[in-house]
């Protein structure tokens, strides 16, 4: 049976810079995926609540304002305060390598940084949700 | 790492009202197979409570922005809303961008509204085929609206006129969509015209037009009368209209028993379009259907058998008493 | 010249070089422009010096919109700080004054930028992370201590809430005695290109631009010394654009604030003066040099054919240039020093008036000190060392140069044309015009760029594996977030409340008529509004605008 991925790719914070965001919901398009994108502005309320609804696999985060170290585990929480903590959560943007390490612990599976190739991406999702 | 809970431990969930549940669910059904047959056996019982709307137009028509805007009308009649939004899949690398959730967000918090995108996937108009099985959970989880939006080109606005009870078809003013419309068919399914993006230029021009054609159509004493509504759903206006007119289409079909026999007509059209795909499915898998078959082609392209002569001898061989 | 042997020369030239073989690359500028691997008098035949380059200063300013240009003056060394509290970044300011910067630029957190006070609930975690906190009148009183607002200009890169922080700016100066017409510098109020590109918007565009129409009309009669725009090319560009959509689009954008203002019953030779630009300096050297230039013939021509400009420094493009953040890699950041120099460079060459070098580290984090020094030292080592100051517009006159310039100039204007079938800069917003041309060149570039066709040191070549990043990098304490949450809620409890809220009740009114914002705004700010209740006023009257998706 077909089993597409869905994704969830969202822009949490206050800042308009979507351009990662957009360029990585494009390229897992193009490779295949399904992808709900919520756009900027989102709240970490927002966010799992809509994970939840659409019951995707994965679920995208792009922050560049420095304000990851409070929406990731605030994402995290509720996710699981809503039965979905196996929601694959990955993260783009500017994030200093002690602050990966923190959230790696609290699991976010992955954080890519600046120059990331969208292609590590997509075999990042690949190889978690094989294509059937 | 796709491992989910049992279905009957989610079906548990789903009866508890965990959204999570309900969600997954739908997954489920979007996925077809005897998983889905069994989820939808299950829930069955629970359906029939939900009046549902469609939502179709041109791509841009301001749909969504209008569902966001109807659906904050609805709740504050104390509506639970169920949306079912759907978009093409791309038929070169089967991704989809589902996008119509972005206007919506405004009610992600209010546990009333249960929003859900879909992707066309293998369907050919732009309406998933899985819609009515997702109306139907959306109504066993105690919606009692739902609301479908889909992009009207190709086929989809003829199948969304079998899945909802009143269909709304939201046009823009922008250049000859009128037009565009009733090339489209669009004019034939309608039972609400929404021209969206009043605050444009021509708005009210383009509203007469459409009513101008609407004129036209010959309707019989009685039958409802297409009604058009201007609204914008940047401004905020004319929602209280549409609601009012979606209120009354909805008294209208149920004066005089026309909801029930609806109702039957959309089961019916299920229930044999669901056979009907069932048997393509047997014919296609069959062996010895396909042998046959090849066997006979020759015979037709050398003129010795008409079609109709195949078509005889394979009915005999699928033959039902 | 020897025309015979001229043409026998090139013939043979061309012979020779198609024998030679080329390496199997694509020769294409950053943005995916094809350029040819020679240029000669044929390309510029007919070539008009009085009409396309004129002299510097003199119309239509190809060369530089001074006579003199940097043997008059340098470019203004202009670094853009923000961090933390007002009292950390007035730190930094004067750290940078010390070691030499000749002006001050504002980087704003983004609850300021978005209109949030720091204690609503939107701007958790958000504090004074990408530049300073402000909340009312009391931060900025801060945030300039010890510092003289006549004797500096300053920069502020702000928009949507411009006219507030504006505001917030010209009291604080007025408190030390400097009066409104004594003070210089910059906001960026440059609303249509965060529609188009930037996306920090709060109202929807019409309000949008009549609050712009305010500013342009309050600060010609009462701050004369203010740019009350910087028409910003700057993130149309970061955004993915390539550099003739950059041109294009912010020139466009330009115009259309010209429109608005004379549509406003302004007078366009009072307000043009005060207008000016904001670019991107990217990586490709000839590119963004041809891109000033033909930058300043367009506006130069325009406004005068088009707009009747009579003053001549209505004509003038002025311009800041902030070199590129896009093309910094977090690998081997060291190299971004160079790549900050050579986009430096290139600003220089093209005539900017004032410029922005970013630090190595900022794909890492917010730069620090030594960062930003490293910075500042390579304006000054281009400045004092280089000799590129020496001679005006050096690379007047080649034929690679102006040709390209030529042809910048005529694809901004297919552009123009397009937008204009759109119905105008606001409209084509409406459609998504702008936002797909970009995020289309976004895609593109990237695509390129993971073929391989396109290479970025560090990262698809010349790699290093398992490398070590030794960058100190400066850390935002939460505690500022803390800090900064009391200090709004103290001034709130400290002030006049019943005033407070009749000033914003005189604003909820002035926003619903016709007359101008920004006297009532700086009454609103004198007596420490926050900058939160300012703009919830206006919101309740304007609306907010909604983002739009275009794919
Ligand atoms: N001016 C104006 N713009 C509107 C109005 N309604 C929607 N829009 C804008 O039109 C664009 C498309 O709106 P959507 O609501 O996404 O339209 P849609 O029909 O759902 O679009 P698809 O799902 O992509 O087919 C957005 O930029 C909206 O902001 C309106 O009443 N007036
Ligand atoms: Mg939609």
């Amino acid at each position: 049976m077909a089993r597409k991925v869905r994704v969830l790719v969202a822009k949490p914070g206050l800042d308009g810079h979507d351009r990662g965001a957009k360029v990585v919901a494009n390229a897992l398009k193009d490779a295949g995926m399904e992808i709900i994108y919520t756009g900027l502005h989102q709240t970490p309320e927002m966010i799992a609540e809509s994970a939840v609804q659409e019951d995707v696999d994965v679920v995208g985060l792009s922050i560049l304002s420095g304000a990851h170290m409070t929406m990731f585990p605030r994402v995290m929480e509720l996710m699981k305060e809503k039965g979905a903590e196996h929601i694959v959560i990955f993260g783009g943007g500017i994030i200093p390598a002690e602050d990966v390490e923190k959230l790696e612990k609290i699991g976010v599976a992955r954080i890519f940084g600046p120059g990331t190739d969208t292609g590590d991406i997509v075999k990042f999702i690949r190889e978690r949700f094989p294509e059937e | 790492m796709r491992e989910r809970p049992s279905i009957e431990s989610l079906l548990e969930l789903f009866a508890d009202g965990k959204v999570s549940a309900a969600a997954r669910l739908i997954t489920i059904l979007e996925d077809g197979g005897k998983d889905a047959e069994r989820v939808l056996d299950s829930i069955f019982q629970r359906t029939g409570n939900a009046y549902r709307i469609g939502f179709t137009g041109p791509p841009g028509a301001g749909k969504s922005s209008l569902l966001n805007r109807v659906t904050a009308k609805f709740r504050a009649k104390d509506h639970r809303v169920g949306i079912i939004a759907i978009d093409p899949t791309s038929p070169f690398t089967g991704g989809a961008f589902l996008g119509d959730r972005i206007r919506m967000q405004a009610h992600s918090e209010d546990p009333d509204v249960f929003v859900r995108s879909l992707a066309s996937r293998g369907s050919l108009g732009g309406i998933s085929n899985c819609t009515d099985e997702v109306v139907d959970l959306m109504d066993a989880f105690g919606k009692d609206l739902v609301l479908i939006e889909t992009v009207g080109v190709g086929q989809s606005e003829l199948e969304i006129s079998e899945k909802a009870h009143t269909v709304v078809v939201v046009l823009v003013p922008e250049s000859g969509d009128g037009i565009q419309a009733m090339k489209a068919g669009l004019m034939e399914i309608g039972d609400i015209f929404v021209m969206n993006k009043a605050d444009h230029e021509d708005a009210e021009g383009a509203a007469r037009e459409i009513q101008d054609t609407l004129r036209l159509k010959d309707i019989p004493e009685g039958e409802w009368e297409p009604k058009v509504v201007l609204t914008s759903a940047r401004e905020e206006t004319g929602i209280d209209d549409l609601i009012d007119v979606i209120e009354e289409h909805r008294r209208h079909l149920d004066e005089g028993g026309r909801f029930a026999n609806m109702r039957k007509k959309i089961l019916r059209s299920r229930v044999r379009n669901a056979l009907m795909d069932r048997m393509e499915r047997r014919l296609r898998a069959s062996d010895k259907v396909r042998e046959l078959l090849e066997q006979r082609m020759e015979s037709v392209y050398r003129g010795e058998m008409s079609p109709y002569m195949v078509v005889r001898e394979l009915e005999e061989l699928v033959s039902i008493q | 010249m020897d025309r015979k042997k001229y043409n026998d020369e090139k013939k043979r030239y061309q012979e020779t070089l198609s024998g030679c073989g080329c390496q199997d690359i694509e020769f294409t500028t950053v943005s995916g422009e094809e350029v040819g691997e020679i240029y000669t008098p044929d390309e510029t035949e007919g070539f008009d010096y009085n009409e396309q380059l004129g002299f510097p200063g003199q119309y239509p300013y190809t060369r530089g919109v001074y006579p003199n240009m940097y043997r008059g003056r340098l470019w203004t060394q202009r670094q853009f700080a923000g961090f933390g509290t007002a009292k950390d970044t007035n730190g930094r300011y004067h750290y940078l004054l010390e070691h030499g910067q000749t002006g001050l630029s504002v980087a704003f957190d983004m609850p300021t930028i978005m209109g949030y006070d720091s204690d609503h609930k939107r701007s958790e975690g958000e504090v004074g992370r990408c530049g300073v906190a402000i909340d009312s009148l009391r931060d900025m009183e801060v945030l300039f201590d010890g510092i003289d607002l006549g004797a500096i200009t300053t920069s502020m890169t702000i928009n949507a809430p411009a006219s507030i922080l504006l505001a917030f700016y010209l009291c604080a100066g007025e408190k030390k005695g400097t009066a409104f017409d004594k003070m210089g510098g910059t906001i960026q109020n440059d609303i249509l290109k965060e529609y188009i590109a930037q996306k920090s918007w709060i109202f929807p565009p019409e309000e949008s631009l009549r609050i712009i129409t305010n500013i342009l009309a309050f600060c010609s009669d009462h701050v004369p010394r203010w740019n009350t725009i910087s028409i910003s090319g700057y993130h149309i560009r970061e955004a993915g654009s390539t550099a003739i959509q950059e041109l294009a689009f912010t020139l466009a954008d330009g115009f259309a604030y010209v429109e608005a203002g004379i549509a406003a019953g302004l007078d366009v030779d009072k307000f043009a003066p005060r207008l000016s630009f904001f670019f991107n300096s990217h990586l490709d050297f000839f590119e963004e040099i041809v891109k000033y230039r033909a930058a300043r013939r367009i506006w130069a021509k325009r406004m005068k054919e088009k707009y009747g400009a009579k003053n001549p420094k209505s004509l003038l493009l002025r311009f800041h240039t902030q070199t590129a953040g896009c093309t910094l890699t977090a690998q081997q950041p060291e190299n971004n020093i160079v790549r900050t120099a050579f986009q430096a460079m290139s600003a220089v060459l093209g005539g900017t008036q004032s410029l922005h070098t970013n630090s190595m580290d900022e794909t890492l984090a917010l730069p620090s000190e030594k960062a930003v020094r490293i910075a500042l030292r390579t304006q000054q080592i281009i400045a004092h060392e280089t000799g590129v100051i020496n001679t005006i517009d050096p690379l007047a006159g080649s034929y690679f140069i102006e040709t390209r310039t030529n042809e910048m100039e005529e694809a901004a204007e297919a552009y123009f044309r397009k937008i204009d079938d759109l119905g105008g800069v606001v409209k084509a917003i409406d459609k998504g015009f702008f936002q797909r041309e970009i995020q289309r060149s976004a895609y593109e570039y990237q695509k390129a760029f993971e073929a391989g066709r396109k290479v970025i040191v560090g990262l698809n070549r010349f790699k290093l594996e398992n490398e070590e990043i030794d960058i100190p990098l400066l850390r935002i304490d939460e505690e500022v977030e803390r800090q900064q949450k009391k200090a709004v809620q103290d001034a709130r409890a400290d002030r006049d409340n019943d005033k407070v809220a009749r000033e914003l009740e005189r604003l909820k009114a002035a926003a619903e008529g016709t007359d101008n914002l920004m006297p009532v705004i700086i009454d609103c700010a004198r007596c420490y509004a926050t900058e939160g209740e300012i703009i919830d006023t206006l919101k309740g009257v304007f609306g907010e605008y909604k983002e739009p998706l275009f794919i």
